[in-house]
């Protein structure tokens, strides 16, 4: 069962990702991201993080890919023309993606067994759990992300603003 | 000693004297530098004349030493002085004469610009001169060695306008540089296998260790005879001593006739240990002086300027001197040296006082008849050619008899030096009347309106005459306290140095008769001395050179006061034996060729060039142009477009985590 | 058998999302989806945590994609304003023609 709705929902990842890279419109990435965000939201739930699946949804996917796709349509993106690009990109770029992908896969692939299993419900963190250490221990950093929200809103005002 | 002698004092005080006419003597009238020259000159006379009167013998010898200097591992040399019959010699020599000669300065140079910076210089030359002399060790005699031959510099270049002043100055530098090399290679042997610079200590070493072997001490004999074939300007480094006559007058005098280029000689003698174990070295220093005699007299033969005859005539009485240490008879070979800085000294200076009035003319060729019109020159100069032909009762009749009989009776191809020497005799005596006839005698050959009158009496103020005659005096009463009991007299100078080269080790004779016997140095042991000197011979000897001597005289007034054409007719000879002399065998111009211009050529195309220009300069190129290079080549990633960067980033990130993954591996 | 995943999927999953947003950064020329892959990556980091945590039984994982999450929150809606202040002076949206240092 677990296996199957990771499998499932894994796929549903990295299709959307895949989607991502290949539609010329941003619309259509910015929806597929949202596919994206949403089936790491069945993934958090089966890695046991309540909290962080809704926190995924109403946060990421839910203001942030809003945010984005508001900003798309204020701005008529439309679809990407092809433009000449740099050499570097793709003359460093893809060998540094390759290179990245390969440590990473060598890391995580090769001793399989030094990494556990996950069962569902293996570990399951309640909100309240979470919330002790944020009040308790963290504090002053959610105090001070609080600060870092609002001077986000700020920022965004001011820039955003037309001159007149 | 239990009393010091305050030896530190006698080089100090002219030290001070330069000092202060160095630093101040521009703005001081010229009667203080005058008087700060002579002062500290006079004094540290007196002060020699005062221990040499205290001490008319030493029972053994003094030290004293002022100061460390070196004290770095086994390495340990002092600022000290060494006091003994040797030294008391030169010291009376150097002071003595010294003096004399700056009081001829005072009149020679009074109407240079430069008064102040030639007594400078002069008190300089005394300074290094007597620390070379009292030095007890070989570093500080070293010190003087080099002091001597800066001074020799600076007042060969004294008129340093003169581009061929500046360029002698400079040739007798390098030339001497040559000869130091020599010295200072012979002084890293001595560190290195006797632990000491220090001269009794040298000596002591040698005289105990027995089977030292010969190689290595003919090897530092020979390398010190270099560094004293430059100083003395034998062959093959004599080729500055010429050239150096640029120089004025009292400094051809000082230094190179009585001081300086007695240096070489002095130091050989000092050395007279090392020396005695090392017959090989002592025949070179035979020959050297035999043959540098017997050249340097036929190149005066054909000279025209006064003082290069007399810059070859020392040269040539100078290798009289090698040729006596050559053949271990030290003590005659100083009394030459003795001898010689009076005649010679009072020739040059004589010579200078005929310059001088005769407005700066050197050529012998322009000069004649002066024997009415400057007669105290005329007499003293005399005085000097007589001496220095060998006539008695004047002094070199005595050195140099003494001295060619120690080279005929010692067993080492001494009669074929003897023949050489004796040879020599006869160009000196000649070459010497003949610079005699044509300066005093025959008709005036240069205008009467040119000589220079402004002192009233025509012929030089008193300040150069007088010691002109105190030299005159001293070359014909110089040789009597050698007269040799051949002659009636008691050797009291063979007898006073006797202490200081008389030896416990074996000497010469003994070395080289038990090496030709076959047995090792090692084995020699104290073999009763050589015979007595044999009184017959002697007489003999000294009768044939007196001869000689005289024939000389009598073909120089053949040719050239009975014949009035002789001096024309040697100008007009350029060929053949002629010309061959009056090129002085073209040995400059065959070490011009063979070692100045291949280094010359090699400094200019490999050292500038190549070194100079493309390694060094190349090298602070390459370095600026690379870090340009480098900078436009990395300025390229700075390029304003955001996907370039990316890719830099993407890249920066996997090596990143590869090089953290991999230092966490290993 | 089919209850329980080893964790070296999820990481692996993790790293493929990750490339992919490091290849959708090289490639696209809009610069908005520029940005959205800049949060495909940052999701695929919150993926990892969540998947240690998981692994180690640590909250810490978890409280980091939290924070994460608020961080890449701020940092989306004062990028957003920034795109919109480049848009009106530069009238595209084309990073290849935003770029002041064109020679």
């Amino acid at each position: 069962m677990h296996l199957v709705l990771f499998i499932l929902f894994a796929m549903l990842c990295v299709g959307g990702a895949l989607n991502l890279v290949l539609q010329r419109h941003p619309i259509n990435s910015a929806l597929s991201l949202i596919v994206v965000m949403t089936s790491l939201a069945v993934l958090y739930l089966l890695l046991g993080a309540e909290f962080l699946a809704a926190a995924q949804v109403i946060v990421y996917s839910g203001a942030i890919m809003v945010l984005f796709v508001f900003v798309i349509m204020l701005l008529n993106a439309g679809e990407e023309d092809r433009t000449g690009g740099s050499r570097a990109a793709y003359a460093a770029g893809i060998p540094g993606v390759a290179a990245l992908l390969g440590i990473l896969a060598y890391v995580f692939l090769s001793h399989p067994r030094q990494f556990g299993a996950a069962h569902l419900g293996g570990f399951l963190v309640t909100t309240s759990d979470l919330s002790t250490v944020l009040f308790r221990d963290l504090l002053l950093p959610f105090e001070l992300t609080s600060v870092l929200i609002l001077v986000a809103i700020l920022g965004a005002v001011v820039l955003a603003r037309k001159e007149y | 000693m239990t009393n010091s002698f305050h030896l530190w004092l006698i080089p100090a005080l002219p030290f001070v004297g330069f000092l202060l006419n160095a630093l101040f003597g521009r703005r001081l009238p010229k009667s203080a530098v005058t008087g700060i020259a002579l002062l500290t000159t006079a004094i540290s006379l007196v002060l020699v004349a005062n221990i040499a009167l205290q001490h008319a013998s030493f029972s053994s010898p003094h030290v004293e030493r002022v100061a460390t200097w070196i004290a770095a591992g086994p390495l340990h040399v002092d600022f000290s002085f060494y006091l003994d019959q040797l030294t008391l010699v030169m010291l009376l020599v150097v002071t003595g004469v010294g003096f004399l000669i700056h009081i001829y300065s005072v009149g020679y140079m009074a109407h240079e610009e430069g008064y102040w910076r030639f007594f400078a210089y002069l008190n300089l030359f005394m300074f290094f001169m007597l620390v070379l002399v009292m030095a007890e060790s070989y570093l500080l005699m070293f010190v003087g060695w080099e002091g001597v031959g800066l001074a020799s510099y600076l007042l060969i270049g004294f008129y340093f306008q003169r581009d061929s002043a500046a360029n002698a100055g400079r040739k007798a530098f390098v030339v001497n540089r040559i000869g130091d090399f020599g010295f200072l290679v012979a002084m890293f042997l001595m560190l290195k296998h006797f632990g000491t610079l220090d001269i009794q200590n040298v000596m002591q070493h040698i005289s105990a260790h027995p089977e030292l072997q010969s190689g290595l001490l003919t090897g530092i004999a020979l390398l010190l005879v270099l560094g004293a074939t430059g100083k003395s300007a034998q062959i093959p480094l004599y080729v500055w001593l010429p050239d150096a006559m640029e120089g004025p007058t009292p400094v051809s005098a000082l230094i190179h006739a009585a001081t300086m280029v007695t240096a070489g000689v002095y130091m050989i003698a000092r050395s007279h240990v090392l020396f005695d174990r090392s017959p090989t070295a002592l025949l070179m220093v035979a020959f050297i002086g035999a043959i540098t005699a017997f050249f340097a007299a036929t190149v005066a033969l054909v000279q025209t300027d006064i003082k290069r005859v007399l810059a070859y005539s020392t040269i040539s009485q100078l290798g009289y001197m090698f040729m006596g240490c050559g053949v271990a008879a030290y003590s005659a070979a100083i009394f030459h040296l003795v001898t010689h800085a009076f005649f010679k000294a009072l020739l040059f200076l004589a010579a200078g006082v005929i310059i001088h009035a005769l407005g700066d003319e050197q050529d012998l060729r322009a000069m004649g008849g002066l024997r009415h019109r400057m007669p105290v020159t005329f007499w003293t100069m005399t005085a000097g050619v007589f001496a220095i032909s060998g006539i008695p009762p004047f002094a070199g009749f005595v050195s140099k008899g003494v001295d060619l009989y120690a080279t005929f009776v010692s067993p080492h191809d001494g009669k074929i030096l003897w023949a050489l020497g004796l040879v020599t005799a006869f160009l000196t005596s000649f070459y010497m009347f003949r610079l005699w006839y044509l300066a005093f005698w025959g008709e005036p050959r240069k205008a009467p309106a040119e000589t220079h009158e402004h002192h009233g009496r025509r012929e030089g103020p008193w300040s150069m005459l007088a010691p002109v005659a105190v030299l005159a005096i001293l070359s014909l009463v110089g040789g009597w306290i050698g007269w040799p009991p051949a002659l009636g007299g008691t050797d009291h100078f063979e007898r006073y140095l006797e202490p200081v080269f008389r030896t416990e080790a074996p000497t010469y004779e003994q070395v080289s008769i038990a090496m030709a016997m076959g047995q090792p140095a090692a084995d020699v042991s104290l073999q009763p001395a050589a015979p007595p000197p044999d009184l017959r011979t002697e007489r003999l000897l000294t009768a044939i050179e007196f001869l000689v001597a005289l024939s000389g005289w009598f073909f120089a007034d053949l040719l050239y006061r009975r014949r009035r054409d002789t001096i024309a007719r040697e100008d007009a000879q350029t060929g053949g034996v002629y010309g061959l002399l009056k090129n002085k065998y073209s040995i400059d111009e065959l070490y011009s060729a063979i070692i100045v211009q291949p280094l010359t050529a090699f400094a200019r195309i490999v050292l500038w060039r190549g070194v100079e220009e493309h390694l060094v300069d190349g090298a602070g190129n390459v370095a600026a142009e690379s870090a340009q290079g480098g900078g436009q080549l990395v300025r390229r990633i700075q390029s304003g477009n955001i996907r370039s960067y990316a890719g830099w980033l993407a890249l920066g990130a996997a090596a990143f985590l590869i090089v953290v993954i991999y230092l966490e591996r290993f | 058998m089919g209850n329980s995943v080893p964790i070296a999927c999820y990481l692996g999953l993790a790293a493929v999302l990750f490339c992919i947003g490091i290849s959708a950064f090289l490639i696209k020329r809009n610069i908005i989806t520029i940005f959205m892959s800049i949060e495909l990556m940052l999701n695929a980091v919150n993926l990892t945590f969540v998947a240690f945590a998981h692994e180690w039984h640590q909250l810490s994982g978890q409280i980091f994609v939290f924070f994460v999450m608020v961080v890449a929150a701020a940092e989306a809606a004062v990028g957003l304003a920034i795109i919109i202040a480049i848009f009106r002076s530069r009238e595209t949206l084309n990073v290849d023609q935003i770029n002041l240092m064109k020679s």
